[in-house]
């Protein structure tokens, strides 16, 4: 017991993204109106952001942004120490997952503004109910 | 529905949870992921472009072609909303306030043509009072905050900032003042042509310096190729190169952001909202 | 300096932009910008395919940078195939689509040939690419477009189709975000050639076996395999013909190729079917996927729908061989993507003339189209023959060589499965064939009896043309084209 809650304790990181993750995954599948199934989506999506970024974090390390003289003409002669910096890869990989995500949800909301202009409801139910009456 | 979601999500979370178990620690400074690619970055990107923003680099050069799709991305979810949204019809029915009395008019007859002026002021459906605080402390705000969205694309080398960023703010400054004012202000400044002729360019920008390197010599998007075109500052090419796409990224998704808003709030009429 | 791998891609990117400043020029511009970027993609693509068949597999360093620490574009022999594939599939459904796209939207054509050339990039990006991130992005690019292109279809039901399609497509691309997380925090790499060499090392890592399962469902979610496959047939079959016929055959084709190339590269082989235990019951999925697509189409009274079913079915070919765990079912299933491709996009091309001419496929519209439509007619009889299996065909090739795989394997479930639905898709067809061949026309108003020679026109006839030729060429050649391209790949 003690070790499940000393390795639970050493990537709790991981553990809370995932729960989050999973409570928007719930939300796309079970929900049945539409904003709500989108709000979920964005709560899975931003976990995932979370997950990433969480994989950066170095102890004892601070922003991948390169101290010293900032006009980058005296800080090469200093050493730089790949320990004193956070690891910038998940936060680039990031950067763009963020941007598809909010690409995703503009064009989910252009198409939910449709749905809801053809049909007056967002309820799942309704416009199954809707649909087959056609 | 519920239990078939409930299935799959413990399933998944099951799965993922059992993943963890052989992953690193949180923090760990000796994992994997904080030592193959990373230490090269952090080591030697200062050396090779002179940026000190290892996010920045590794975003607009190492990784530049993923940064190029991505804002291909941007265009495309901009020209979905376009695509899907955009209405050509007029509305039926307008409204209009008779500005000395301030009696409000409901036009239903599209041929009666009120012409907006000294008398007459063009109205919304759901017409909210604009309010004279909230437009002059707006009328202030706006050009401070699109100074400082340029700030955050042009100072994105040396501090967190960049394209992305500096885009989105300076697109909710023009979003500050649709919503202050109202869209008609917005779409009357700023328009439809103007956004989508700007959102091809700024892709454009990005794409063409690529091959701009491709011509030079170089590989795609290899700005270190450039650097007979800049003969004042060979050293820092590289940074100069990053400058340039974030310019054409912030074009970008300024435009994009303000198509998204204009075309949803107004259901693509472009006439009114919110 | 030679730039050809990215000139496949970024040809359609640029044409993208250009056709959309063009059309604030003149609307036809943004056309024929279009059609020149899909040609000068093609033309690229054959000339990749040249250079790796004699030099080996071409490697292109994108931003000058070397591979794990820049993006690379890596073409082999797989690739190349493919990508001549994609950038042909383009170019010719431009041509055939011209009069469909006129007539489905023609207040926002230029918009419509923007957003095709961009999911033409993203399918050609994923095919090149050597990065597990950069695919990632480029899945996003076609999924976003092939979002809004089906939503631009039938009025009432499209928007609600591509809305449950974009569900489920975020959760699958989410999936298989999470497997390159799992990965990248276990190698630290995310080029695919480095990523493979790290992994050898750690087979046994329970992290790496999330990723593969994470990084394949989220494959499969895209690629429609069956209990995965409900946003298929009606995205599919609602989306407008235009885009409908390049979205078929290539999307699952694509999607296919990522799974393979994540076995074979990636993962490798060995770890896929030495070290999990999966392989079976993966087979016994393509087996279920492969019935219940053929079953499935056989209860639907329109065309479209059918042969959306019948896209489900031909994914449960190429997983299932994929999966059977030997070099000839790996063949089979190469050499069904470049098969299935040409078959699909002849009938989808055969559905758009009928539906540009009858405004709907549903069984009743087809009555006395042999008479009407020979020539389409004709393609769609070729295609559907070679859907089924017939010599000397493609189709046959394919099928012939995933039964062999699946009597080495001692498979003898895929076997059955893979005869049972040649019988079901003979009954389907030649169902449809009868309809239009021997049901008399209900309702026309030609008094005689005869009905008017009403042929599509030229441009969407010659395309299909080409197809038909083509899918007999596949099937002759079907010989060459396993010893030079994918017997070479695979060892």
């Amino acid at each position: 017991m003690s070790e499940l809650l000393a390795l639970i304790v050493a990537k709790y990181n991981f553990w809370l993204y995932i729960i989050l993750m999973m409570i928007g995954l719930y939300a796309m599948i079970a929900k049945n109106n539409l904003m709500k199934k989108l709000v979920g989506m964005n709560i899975f999506q931003t976990a995932i952001i979370l997950f990433y970024v969480s994989i950066g974090y170095k102890h004892g390390a601070t922003l991948p942004i390169i101290q010293g003289d900032p006009g980058g003409h005296g800080a090469h002669d200093a050493v730089i120490h790949a320990a004193d910096y956070i690891n910038p890869v998940p936060h680039v990989l990031m950067l763009t997952a963020i941007v598809v995500s909010v690409a995703t949800f503009g064009v989910a909301m252009a198409l939910c503004v449709r749905v809801y202009r053809r049909y007056q409801t967002l309820e799942e139910d309704e416009l199954r109910i809707r649909l087959s009456e056609k | 529905m519920k239990a078939l979601g409930l299935v799959i999500v413990c399933l998944t979370g099951g799965l993922l949870l059992y993943g963890t178990m052989d992953l690193p620690d949180w923090g760990d400074p000796a994992s994997p992921a904080s030592t193959h690619l990373s230490d090269y970055y952090i080591e030697y990107i200062m050396e090779q472009t002179q940026v000190p923003n290892l996010v920045t680099a590794v975003l607009a050069d190492y990784r530049g072609y993923d940064t190029m799709f991505e804002t291909a991305v941007v265009f495309c979810a901009g020209l979905a909303c376009f695509l899907l949204l955009r209405d050509f019809r007029p509305r039926k029915d307008r409204y209009y306030r008779h500005i000395p009395t301030g009696v409000m008019l409901h036009v239903k007859n599209p041929e009666t043509r009120i012409i907006p002026g000294n008398e007459f002021e063009h109205m919304d459906r759901e017409w909210v009072p604009s309010d004279m605080i909230i437009k002059t402390v707006c009328r202030i705000l706006i050009p401070f905050i699109q100074i400082y969205a340029m700030y955050v694309v042009a100072h994105g080398d040396f501090s967190p900032g960049g394209g992305f960023q500096g885009g989105v703010i300076f697109g909710s400054s023009l979003i500050l003042m649709a919503i202050s004012y109202n869209l008609k202000t917005l779409v009357k400044r700023v328009t439809e042509k103007f956004l989508s002729i700007s959102a091809a360019v700024g892709v454009l920008i990005y794409v063409g310096l690529g091959v701009l390197a491709m011509v030079m010599g170089g590989h795609f998007l290899d700005y270190g190729m450039l650097a007979p075109l800049v003969p004042w500052d060979p050293g820092h090419i590289r940074a100069l190169g990053m400058l340039g796409v974030e310019i054409g990224v912030g074009i970008a998704v300024m435009a994009v952001m303000v198509i998204i808003y204009v075309n949803i709030v107004s259901e693509g009429r472009h006439d009114e909202g919110l | 300096m030679n730039h050809m791998p990215a000139i496949i891609v970024l040809a359609p990117l640029l044409g993208a932009f250009f056709s959309g400043l063009a059309a604030w020029i003149q609307k036809p511009l943004s056309y024929y910008i279009a059609l020149v970027s899909t040609a000068v993609s093609s033309v690229a693509a054959v000339g990749v395919l040249k250079q790796v068949l004699t030099a080996g597999t071409w490697q292109y360093r994108m931003a000058g940078w070397a591979p794990p620490i820049g993006i690379e574009l890596r073409v082999d022999l797989l690739n190349a195939m493919v990508l001549v594939l994609i950038s042909a599939i383009a170019f010719m459904n431009l041509v055939a689509s011209v009069r469909s796209v006129d007539q489905e939207i023609p207040d926002r054509s230029p918009s419509f040939y923007v957003m095709y050339q961009l999911f033409v990039v993203g399918l050609l990006g994923v095919t090149a690419t050597g990065d597990l991130f950069n695919l990632y992005v480029l899945i996003e690019i076609t999924s976003l477009t092939s979002y809004t292109m089906i939503a631009l279809g039938d009025i009432d039901r499209a928007h609600l189709a591509a809305l449950n399609y974009i569900f489920i497509g975020v959760i699958g691309a989410s999936f298989y975000l999470l497997g390159v997380g799992y990965l990248y925090i276990t190698t630290g790499s995310l080029n695919m050639a480095d990523v493979a060499v790290i992994l050898k090392g750690i087979h046994g890592s329970t992290a790496v076996l999330t990723a593969f399962v994470l990084c394949i469902l989220g494959v499969w979610i895209k690629m429609a395999l069956f209990p995965l496959h409900v946003w298929l047939p009606n995205a599919y079959s609602f989306a407008p013909v235009g885009f409908a016929r390049v979205v078929a055959p290539l999307m699952t084709k694509v999607m296919v190729y990522v799974m393979i190339r994540l076995m074979v590269t990636v993962f490798g082989l060995d770890y896929v079917f030495n070290t999990l235990h999966l392989a079976e019951i993966v087979v016994w999925m393509g087996v279920i996927a492969i019935l219940a697509g053929a079953f499935m189409a056989l209860f639907q009274t329109d065309l479209k729908k059918m042969l959306a079913y019948i896209i489900v079915c031909e994914i449960g070919y190429m997983v299932g061989g994929a999966w059977l765990g030997n070099t000839l079912g790996m063949t089979g299933a190469i050499l069904h993507i470049l098969n299935d491709a040409l078959m699909t996009f002849a009938l989808f091309l055969a559905l758009g003339n009928i539906i540009y001419l009858r405004k709907q496929a549903a069984f009743p519209n087809l009555q006395g189209l042999f008479a009407a439509m020979p020539w389409t007619m004709a393609g769609l009889v070729l295609a559907g023959l070679s859907i089924i299996g017939v010599p000397p065909t493609c189709g046959f090739f394919s099928k012939w060589y995933l039964v062999l795989g699946a009597f080495e394997a001692g498979a003898y479930h895929f076997a059955a499965a893979l005869i049972i639905s040649s019988l079901v898709c003979a009954v389907l067809f030649f169902k449809v064939f009868e309809i239009c061949f021997f049901e008399p026309v209900t309702d026309t108003h030609d008094h005689h009896g005869t009905v008017p020679i009403t042929e599509a026109p030229v441009s969407m006839l010659v395309p299909l043309g080409l197809v038909s030729v083509a899918i007999v060429g596949a099937g002759v050649y079907a010989g060459t084209i396993v010893n030079t391209l994918i017997l070479p790949f695979l060892h």
